[in-house]
């Protein structure tokens, strides 16, 4: 039942309403520039589904402070805003907010799954599950997947980085050295 | 030279000055403004990208200008572009008749304290065309909400700016800066500290800026006003938010603060106006970061039971002395 609810809700995405026209001038260079802009300042939306907006929020504050990679400006409308973090559990009540706010984001846009909810069902995802959408990607793409239940500050943090490896092809922050013992 | 008025060229040059000084200051304040934030609320601001984050703003900029620019289907096209330029147009034309120097005045006015009232009432134009032109409720709110306030606000804001013209007897900015020339007891803000008073207050008010930016307010009003523009449209009103508020800081030490003249005689130049301005502009984002936003109801009651009557009585008093 829920792989058939899935099959319907995928369609909820409207055909052919994130093209985007191509540049008119394509410089590799100056794309690339932009690309670093990008990155650089994601903006995400206002956009809390359950507990792991909790850990957003803790990720914006002073203890891990988001600002220091510009990604602080939580944008409370779509149309200014760059990334949507799925930070939580959908529903299937909530499934058509979630696309419709996504198409009403300009692109170029991303979708940071936070959570195993988002990724996957998580905890829901059993035999007599009728409520929550087993995967945020199966109603729009998802960039990046951020495991957890819920994940830790830092987690979102390095989602954030694979985001901006993801837009501009290298990373830019050192990655953290293994805590041994 | 080659027959064109020399006034003409002062003009263009004034105008192109004004249009580079709007633009460094768009992003020095949005630099200041995270940065303060950041400080204020203990964690460092933007920090990595550039030197502390100094890089920020310009980045931003860039990518708001690379962003997809969206006209909402059921929106009126040219109001909803027209919007926009309206209100970043007007701001450019505020610069005019500053004196930021002992030379640096782009167009001597006779009256430009008028010039500068007329041309900041298009901002709330352009915030009811951007409002009704995105054709959505949020929009239309806020909208409202912003007419409301700043129709309120600009009353005592013209009131004390009329006792001040009272008292100095010109409506010109740089003869008005002449007569707070030598000390600092000189300034007007020991002869009109109600007013000065009054004046910081409607400046909130005036440029929607917090405790008093109900016409944004994001917990009711998505974003309010600007809800539907993306890219640039949005970009525009955020330079011309911080425009005004370089010119209302400007405005407020022109005419409560000595303008470009030092706190003793000999050492006026620029660098005080820019001195004054820049501590108004701290004290406007400090506000923001430390008081919650009001209610709708508060902010006009406040308006229209206080700072109406302390206007008009400060204007009659100001009468009174300067008849007596």
């Amino acid at each position: 039942m829920a792989a058939q609810g899935s099959v319907v809700q995928k369609e909820m995405l409207t055909a052919g309403a994130h093209y985007m026209d191509p540049p008119i001038v394509n410089i590799q260079l100056a794309q690339d520039l932009l690309d670093v802009c990008r990155s650089m300042s994601l903006w995400p939306m206002t956009f809390g589904l359950a507990c792991c907006a909790i850990e957003m929020m803790a990720t914006g504050m002073a203890r891990f402070d988001m600002a220091r990679f510009g990604a602080e400006v939580f944008r409370p409308s779509p149309r200014q805003a760059d990334v949507m973090i799925v930070a939580g559990t959908v529903t299937k009540k909530m499934a058509p907010a979630v696309v419709r706010l996504y198409e009403q984001m300009p692109g170029p846009k991303w979708v940071i799954s936070m959570g195993n909810c988002a990724i996957s069902g998580g905890p829901f995802k059993i035999k007599d599950n009728y409520n929550v959408i087993e995967g945020v990607d199966t109603l729009i793409p998802v960039d990046v997947y951020v495991p957890g239940c819920p994940p830790r500050p830092e987690g979102l943090l390095e989602g954030f980085f694979q985001l901006q490896r993801l837009i501009t092809g290298k990373r830019w922050w050192p990655v953290a050295a293994e805590v041994k013992g | 030279m080659f027959g064109i008025p020399m006034i003409l060229i002062n003009l263009v040059i004034a105008a192109v000055a004004a249009m580079i000084w709007l633009a460094l200051n768009a992003l020095v304040l949005v630099y200041c403004e995270r940065k303060f934030a950041g400080h204020i609320q203990r964690r460092p601001g933007p920090f990595e990208v550039g030197p502390h984050g100094a890089l920020q703003p310009l980045i931003d900029g860039l990518k708001l200008m690379s962003k997809q620019l969206l006209t909402p289907d059921n929106a009126d096209g040219f109001l909803f572009w027209l919007a926009p330029i309206l209100s970043m147009i007007p701001v450019m034309l505020l610069f005019m008749p500053i004196p930021y120097g002992p030379v640096l005045t782009g167009m001597e006015v006779n009256l430009g304290l008028l010039l500068i009232l007329a041309f900041s009432s298009f901002n709330g134009l352009a915030v009811i065309l951007a409002g009704w032109g995105s054709n959505n409720k949020w929009g239309v709110l806020g909208a409202a909400r912003a007419v409301a306030q700043t129709v309120a606000y600009e009353i005592p804001l013209l009131l004390t700016v009329l006792s001040i013209s009272f008292m100095t007897g010109t409506l010109n900015l740089s003869e008005i800066t002449a007569q707070q020339a030598g000390f600092i007891w000189d300034w007007n803000i020991w002869k009109q500290p109600l007013a000065f008073l009054i004046f910081i207050v409607a400046m909130f008010g005036e440029t929607n800026r917090a405790p008093f930016d109900l016409a944004e307010a994001e917990s009711e009003l998505t974003a309010g006003f600007h809800t539907e523009y993306s890219s640039m449209g949005f970009g525009l009103f955020f330079m011309a938010e911080y425009g005004y508020m370089v010119a209302m800081c400007s405005i407020c030490s022109v005419l409560f603060l000595g303008g470009f003249y030092g706190p003793f005689p000999g050492i006026e130049g620029w660098w005080w106006m820019l001195v004054k301005t820049y501590a108004l502009l701290f004290l406007m984002i400090w506000a923001r970061w430390t008081f919650p936003r009001v209610r709708f109801d508060q902010l006009l009651n406040l308006n229209w039971k206080w700072l109406l009557p302390l206007a008009t009585f400060n204007l009659l008093a100001t009468a009174l002395i300067m008849k007596l």
